[in-house]
């Protein structure tokens, strides 16, 4: 059973830490949550997103955040991949097993998953 | 959309793009009746917008000429027998209240009426992209209540710990998915 009261002690918990996290993060990932992606599937690739990011433990590497319709709506659930320094890598229909691969491949790894980028067939 | 949930974070979505501060997701099960409300402080509709927003060619995006995401709840509630009803109002020069409120009601033993799905998801999707809005979800049935609100969540977790925190959402997404009328203890 659920209480509020584990809040306060998420809150001890990570005392010290939330500091840590907010460094530079220095990889946007970035999930199409209009009406196009959320009906293709995007909530769930969203939130494997959010969990591998934290299991893989690259959360002061990388921000997932949410944004609207990218533009092309036929390809969705769409992820896109910011790092400074680097071109834009554009995922397209996307599923969470996808997005797990993406996680570990790109963003701890640092090799974008080509096979599911928009460029390839 | 093949869950309601899903039609719930598209039209919260709205809410959010309408610069809503406060947003209210109320679900009632009574019998086979279930209600959704979205309701929100955002910019609002002028009452010409608000009486077309169910119809695909009218949108505010500007990536395309179609908005299919009021059309498509309304749908999925009329294909029940239900209904689904839009009220706005822009900013009132007299008491400055604005805010758009979208309620839907759904049969929910008709053969086309989609399953509610997974709405834990959906309020952690809300959360994890906006860890600002005053968000009040609750779902009431005839088992009983479940309720969430941020503001009660922010004075337990202090400033330092933002709602988006990996370790918070995980707890949202336990806590929403317990079932109604589960002691809450406190």
């Amino acid at each position: 059973m659920k209480s509020l009261q584990e809040l306060a002690e998420i809150r001890e918990r990570m005392k010290g830490k939330v500091a840590l996290r907010e460094g530079e993060n220095a990889i946007r990932i970035v999930v199409g949550m209009a009406t196009c992606g959320i009906a293709a599937g995007a909530r769930p690739v969203l939130n494997t997103l959010v969990e591998e990011v934290q299991k893989q433990g690259l959360s002061d590497k990388a921000t997932v955040t949410q944004t609207g319709c990218i533009g092309i709506c036929r390809l969705e659930p769409v992820v896109e991949v910011f790092e400074s320094g680097k071109e834009k890598v554009t995922y397209v229909k996307m599923t969470s097993e996808k997005a797990k691969r993406v996680v570990t491949e790109h963003i701890k790894g640092g090799t974008p998953v080509y096979e599911y980028t928009i460029g390839e067939k | 959309m093949k869950e309601l949930s899903l039609h719930v974070l598209d039209i919260a979505q709205n809410s959010v793009k309408a610069g809503a501060t406060r947003l209210d997701i109320l679900l009632e099960q009574a019998g086979n009746r279930l209600t959704i409300m979205i309701r929100d402080d955002g910019c609002g509709m002028s009452p010409a917008f608000a009486a077309a927003a169910a119809d695909p060619f009218t949108t505010t995006r500007t990536t395309r000429k179609v908005g299919m995401g009021l059309p498509l709840f309304r749908l999925a509630a009329e294909q029940t027998g239900g209904t689904m009803t839009i009220e706005s109002r822009r900013a009132d020069p007299a008491d400055g209240r604005h805010g758009t409120c979208v309620t839907a009601t759904f049969f929910t033993d008709h053969v086309d009426c989609a399953p509610l799905g997974d709405i834990a998801s959906t309020i952690v999707t809300l959360l994890q992209g906006n860890p600002e809005l005053a968000l009040t979800y609750v779902y009431r049935s005839e088992a009983g209540e479940t309720r969430l609100s941020t503001e009660e969540m922010k004075t337990l977790l202090g400033a330092d710990v933002p709602l988006n925190a990996p370790e918070v959402l995980e707890w949202v997404r336990a806590y929403v998915s317990e079932p109604p009328g589960a002691d809450s203890g406190g």
